[in-house]
């Protein structure tokens, strides 16, 4: 469709002209403005909501929200075309088949023996040695090698030594969904465990000896404590409530030497409730700071956050400090256990501060122990009340943390961003479906690519320049201020208004200081290089023209580094930089075809960061004019003429 | 007086100190006629903490038997406190603290005793003259004059003695002009745009009054400013209803009719006790120990903190974006023009003026926009967050413009010479100092105290390179080109640096910041060592040369 207009969300008057595509797995919407001819591409899969509204005399708007944080408005000069791009929008957002998603047509031309290799970057049985197991406390259990215990369990589930598959088999009837307990994390150093499971069939009074004989395995796994921590992730009215429907939690007296405690994470519809309010806040069009932060408190966003952020400080205190094993769950204990298990293993572990790390936390705590990726984040049409943005919470904890440590991760703000962006975007086939089960019916390995080889591949993009592995931050536990700190807990604006880069500060540190390490690196190599040559001239005393010619192209290449470095700091010039860029992608986009074009042109536009490049070309100054700045004080550049008006606005 | 006097009892030992995030310790305090010395003598950590009477802004007493607490809340925000035994010794220190924190007599202040310790390289009172700042501008422009016209400051009482007006308005026209304006402040330089050769001008009201009086040599005054066929802006601090009530006290604002060439914009930025009471609740809301993440949002909302932030930045971008990309002249001003009217032009030349943004060139914009043009630091910072006496008089305002240029600072880290620190620096030196700097409400009363003569400059402190070196953002990279920061609520945040100082652990992000200094200097280093080799090569190549030439 042509003379399309993409609106700016914040500023009516701003609008690029241009033409919208639709295509099998992509919104493609292209500037007319020759020489830079600025993209757009939406995943069909990013999509959250699409809503029409009322026609008006320029056309017909049409509104796209997707499930990374990015609102698109267009209008259409034809009601007729508006209103069939929005069904075909609609049916092409909510698919009904896995095989429709964009994983099993993306293809980055890689061969099977790379895709292979990429699938077995993270392996979950080398992750379990890495702590120490097998060892006389616990080893890898066969009991639901064909899924036969529990559907949603990985095939490999590590349990107590003394936990015989009847106890496991028994325990599991006595939990909901059958999942009983197993290991998350131990640790090595104290024998303390975290294990993770769902709640307790207890009802009123239920029990169940085979489930006592679980945690009593559990407890006797770690010979250095004489009790468990259990924690109910649920407020415990939630948890008191489940108890009429014959689930419910641990009851102190059944269970021989346990300590029982509550952590009122919410479920998942609150959440999802305060994510909607939060977002609503941060589309406003020129909030005051009063609306802003009106707005933020009324989502009680932070305040969740806060919640599973304490309730992984306090197992990892009870594991780290007290020497404790805790168990965990909630309802099903595919959720908060979760986030709160994860938790507890990035503030316990460094290893999974590393990248790496982090890719193996994800798998071990969230692929493999079945958290329903399909239905929390609605990959397939289904019931909205079950999408939830679980994972974003705790993506967004490791954020918190990283502003409380910033040298503490090896990876940076924009690893977590586009790890978020694939839990959305199916590109990859690591967050298919809702179970191990599943992802091995539909073959996934064989049919698509991992998240984690692609994020591997690049991962000197990732890379936080602040952290070095003999830091005292990187090593052993973090412990986070827990008491009256609230005011650690932090909006974060670089996820929740990516797209918005005009709210964002206009020069990073982060990019900064890893252009800096990379010339750092540069100057190194040269540094070696000379000192051999001086060694080489000391020794013959001869010259050598190749020599100094050759000296001579090394020191231009320096130059040049540096110019660079100049140029990245400065977002005036680094936009003009940017201009020659983009131009260079319209080709790409025309040859869909050439699958290997198409995962660059995904870069450029469906990652976030870098298709924001695009957004800068005008430079700072320009963006600063978009800044919702009371009723469109700051027009722009390049509407100098009816700029007056707009001052006025503010009169 | 003697200090002496107030001083019952001078020491007393076996107190124990607290602090939020340090173990409590054991020690001796000892007053002196400046300062509340605290040392321990513990020999694996032996440490003195010495407080400036003149930064303690309040102070709380309690007993438990004969155990005595006080309370010390300071003027940069920390709390201690120090348990004392003895109920006689700790009453009679508490009356001490008392008196000497409150001394009514500017001379009796500490900068009047102080002895500096360093060598002064640079007498920071002639660091930042008019005469060098006029030089400059006639580099680039001949329409501007010097005028002594307040020399004796008999024309403006808050005026320094030179100020740069329009070449074409004599000094007889200006004292006209003056009577026309509130306090004497008639319009006069603030900021030449080299770019496109617009100016800030800055002044006081005019007083209209309800009769709508005019004075043709104000008008002529602030035409000269204007090109030919160009319109001007009138930046006006307050809303319009707020101007309109001033013409009942005699004050006003510019009428359309007589001054057409003008447009006007009201923005309205608060004064005095509003802003007292917004930080006075901002540090209640930081200092609050409940574990409700909700009040705490509701609390910082409340304190409209943030709100003044937003409403400052966007009426200094406002004044830029005239000046730069309207290509338009500027008048900023409130009432007195002493306060919001400050903080608008000085923010405007940050974001305008890259010169602002190094060291020296700020430290040349706090003596200029704030100290020769008269704001009135004494009153303003004779109280802080902690203070119970509701002065009208007392606002953060200076702290709201270091706040503002904070977030600036924030928003494009690489583009400032400075660091935070420099900026919680000025603030803790514009409550408490042992520098003469900030003593005084203008110039007048400065001369008049003879500050040059007997206190010593925070200039001649703050530019030796031992202090400079801790003041030096380590991202700079000059940046010639306007900054535009963005002043949506997502971009503006909670200074941390000043108001969560004292109840938060900044270890990890000190260790953060050190680490970013370690991995610039290295390069840095390895710049040099690579310059060095490349040269020693090229050097003995040319030798080697030589000798086959030979």
């Amino acid at each position: 469709v042509e003379n399309v207009r993409l609106l700016d969300r914040l500023s009516s008057r701003k609008a690029a002209l241009g033409t919208l595509y639709l295509t099998a797995t992509h919104v493609i919407f292209v500037e007319n403005v020759s020489e830079t001819r600025k993209e757009t591409w939406v995943l069909h899969s990013q999509i959250s909501s699409i809503e029409k509204q009322a026609t008006t005399a320029t056309g017909c708007p049409l509104l796209i929200r997707c499930k990374n944080f990015q609102v698109i408005q267009l209008v259409i000069p034809q009601e007729r075309d508006c209103h069939d791009i929005y069904i075909s929008l609609i049916r092409l957002a909510r698919p009904v088949k896995y095989e429709e998603l964009y994983c099993f047509s993306f293809n980055p031309k890689l061969d099977k023996e790379e895709r292979e290799q990429g699938w077995k970057l993270v392996d979950l049985n080398e992750e379990y040695n890495r702590m120490g197991i097998p060892n006389n406390y616990w080893h890898i259990s066969d009991v639901n090698r064909d899924y036969g215990v529990c559907d949603s369990y990985p095939t490999e589930v590590y349990v107590p030594k003394s936990a015989t598959a009847h106890i496991i088999v028994g325990s599991s009837k006595f939990r909901s969904r059958r999942r009983f307990p197993a290991l998350s994390y131990y640790c090595k150093d104290n024998n303390a465990s975290i294990c993770r499971s769902s709640q307790p069939l207890s009802g009123f009074s239920a029990r169940c000896l085979e489930d006592e004989q679980m945690l009593q395995a559990i407890r006797k796994a770690n010979p250095g404590s004489d009790f468990i921590y259990v924690v109910d992730t649920r407020p415990k009215l939630n948890a008191m409530a489940n108890r009429a429907a014959g689930k419910g939690y641990e009851n102190e007296d059944n269970y021989s030497n346990i300590k029982f405690q509550f952590i009122g994470i919410e479920n998942i519809h609150v959440m999802r409730n305060s994510l909607q309010k939060m977002l609503e806040v941060c589309e406003l069009k020129s909030p005051s700071m009063s609306d802003f932060l009106w707005g933020l408190e009324n989502s009680g966003w932070l305040k969740h956050i806060k919640a599973i952020m304490d309730a992984g400080i306090f197992i990892a205190k009870a594991v780290a400090e007290e020497g404790v094993s805790v168990l965990v769950h909630c309802s099903d204990g595919w959720d908060r256990t979760a986030q709160v298990c994860s938790v507890a293993s990035l503030l316990l572990d460094p290893y999974y501060r590393t990248m790496k790390g982090f890719m193996v936390l994800i798998e071990k705590d969230w692929v493999s122990f079945g958290h329903k990726f399909n239905h929390r984040y609605g990959n397939l049409d289904g019931d909205p009340k079950e999408i939830s943005p679980v994972i974003d919470q705790f993506i967004e904890c490791v954020w918190q943390l990283m502003e409380q440590f910033p040298c503490a991760f090896e990876f940076n703000e924009r690893f977590l961003i586009h790890i978020q962006h694939h839990i959305y975007s199916c590109q990859f086939g690591n967050f298919l479906c809702n179970s191990q089960k599943e992802r091995r019916e539909l073959k996934i390995q064989e049919r698509t690519y991992s998240l984690w080889a692609h994020l591997w591949k690049n991962r000197a993009d990732y890379l936080n320049p602040l952290y070095r592995s003999d830091h005292s931050q990187t090593q052993g536990t973090l412990r986070p201020q827990m008491a009256p700190c609230n005011f650690l807990y932090k909006f974060w604006s670089g996820m929740y208004n990516r797209f918005e880069k005009g709210l964002h500060p206009r020069q990073s540190v982060t990019d900064y200081l890893m252009a800096v390490k990379e010339e750092t690196q540069q100057l190194e190599e040269e540094l070696e290089v000379l000192g051999e040559r001086l060694a080489n001239l000391q020794k013959s005393q001869s010259n050598d023209n190749k020599v100094k010619s050759k000296q001579q192209d090394r020191s231009k290449q320096l130059g040049l580094s540096t110019s660079n470095n100049n140029l990245a700091n400065t977002p005036q010039e680094y936009s003009n930089d940017l201009k020659s860029f983009p131009s260079r992608s319209p080709s790409q986009g025309d040859e869909e075809d050439s699958a290997l074009i198409l995962t660059q042109d995904n870069l450029k536009s469906s990652d976030p960061d870098l298709s924001a490049n695009s957004d800068q070309e005008s430079g700072v100054e320009d963006l600063s004019c978009r800044s919702p700045s009371g009723g469109g004080c700051l027009p722009s550049e390049d509407s100098g003429k009816d700029s007056d008006e707009a001052v006025f606005l503010a009169v | 007086m003697e200090f002496a006097e107030l001083i019952k009892t001078p020491r007393a030992d076996n107190v124990v100190l607290h602090r939020p995030f340090y173990l409590a310790v054991e020690g001796t305090l000892c007053l002196t006629g400046h300062h509340l010395i605290f040392s321990s003598r513990r020999q694996d950590n032996a440490e003195e903490l010495w407080l400036l009477h003149s930064n303690i802004d309040s102070i709380e007493k309690r007993f438990v038997g004969s155990l005595g607490t006080i309370i010390i809340k300071c003027k940069d925000l920390r709390i201690i406190q120090l348990d004392i035994p003895g109920m006689e010794e700790c009453l009679n220190i508490a009356s001490s603290i008392e008196a000497l924190s409150t001394l009514d007599s500017v001379t009796l202040m500490y900068p009047f005793f102080y002895r500096p310790m360093f060598e002064i390289v640079e007498d920071g009172w002639r660091s930042f003259l008019p005469d060098q700042e006029f030089e400059l501008l006639s580099l680039v422009t001949d329409e501007w004059r010097l005028s002594c016209i307040n020399k004796e400051f008999s024309v403006c009482p808050s005026y320094p003695p030179v100020v740069i007006v329009p070449k074409s308005i004599d000094d007889e026209a200006l004292r006209k002009v003056a009577m026309f304006r509130h306090g004497s402040r008639f319009p006069v330089l603030s900021y030449y745009h080299k770019k496109n050769g617009m100016v800030m001008m800055r002044s006081s009201q005019p007083l209209t009054g309800t009769n709508g009086r005019r004075c043709k040599e104000d008008e002529k005054l602030i035409n000269a400013t204007l090109r030919p066929g160009k319109r001007g802006y009138i930046i006006d601090t307050r809303s319009l209803n707020v101007a309109q009530q001033a013409r009942a006290k005699g004050g006003g604002f510019e009428q359309e009719a007589h001054y057409p060439q003008w447009r006007r914009i009201h923005k309205c930025i608060e004064r005095f006790n509003i802003l007292q009471e917004s930080l006075i609740k901002l540090v209640e809301a930081c200092n609050d120990q409940s574990h409700n993440m909700d009040r705490w949002l509701s609390k910082l909302e409340a304190s409209n903190w943030l709100t003044h932030i937003k409403e400052i930045l966007t009426a200094a971008c406002l004044a830029a974006q005239c000046i730069d990309r309207e290509g338009a002249s500027v008048l900023v001003h409130g009432t007195e023009g002493t306060d919001s009217t400050l903080q608008v032009t000085s923010l405007a030349q940050i974001i305008l003026d890259p010169r602002c943004r190094t060291i020296c060139g700020f430290e040349s914009l706090v003596v200029r926009e704030w100290l020769q043009a008269g704001h009135p630091f004494q009153q303003r910072c004779a109280q802080s967050a902690y203070s119970n006496s509701k002065q009208k008089w007392e606002a953060p305002v200076f702290l709201l413009f270091l706040d503002c240029v904070w977030q600036i600072l924030r928003q494009f880290p690489c583009s400032f010479e400075f660091n935070e620190q420099f900026l919680i620096m000025l603030f803790e030196h514009a409550y408490a100092s042992q520098f003469g700097t900030f003593l005084g409400n203008n110039e007048n009363e400065r001369s008049k105290l003879k500050l040059p003569q007997k206190t010593m400059s925070l200039w001649s402190w703050v530019n030796r390179s031992e202090e400079l070196s801790k003041f030096q953002n380590p991202l700079f990279e000059a940046n010639s080109l306007v900054i535009w920061p963005s002043v949506a609520p997502q971009s503006l945040q909670l200074w941390e640096g000043v108001f969560l100082r004292w109840n938060r652990p900044s270890k990890f992000l000190d260790e953060a910041h050190e680490e970013m200094i370690n991995i610039i200097k290295y390069n840095k280093e390895l710049q040099a060592k690579v310059n060095a080799l490349r040269r020693q090569l090229a050097e003995m190549e040319t030798d080697d040369r030589m000798q086959e030439n030979l």
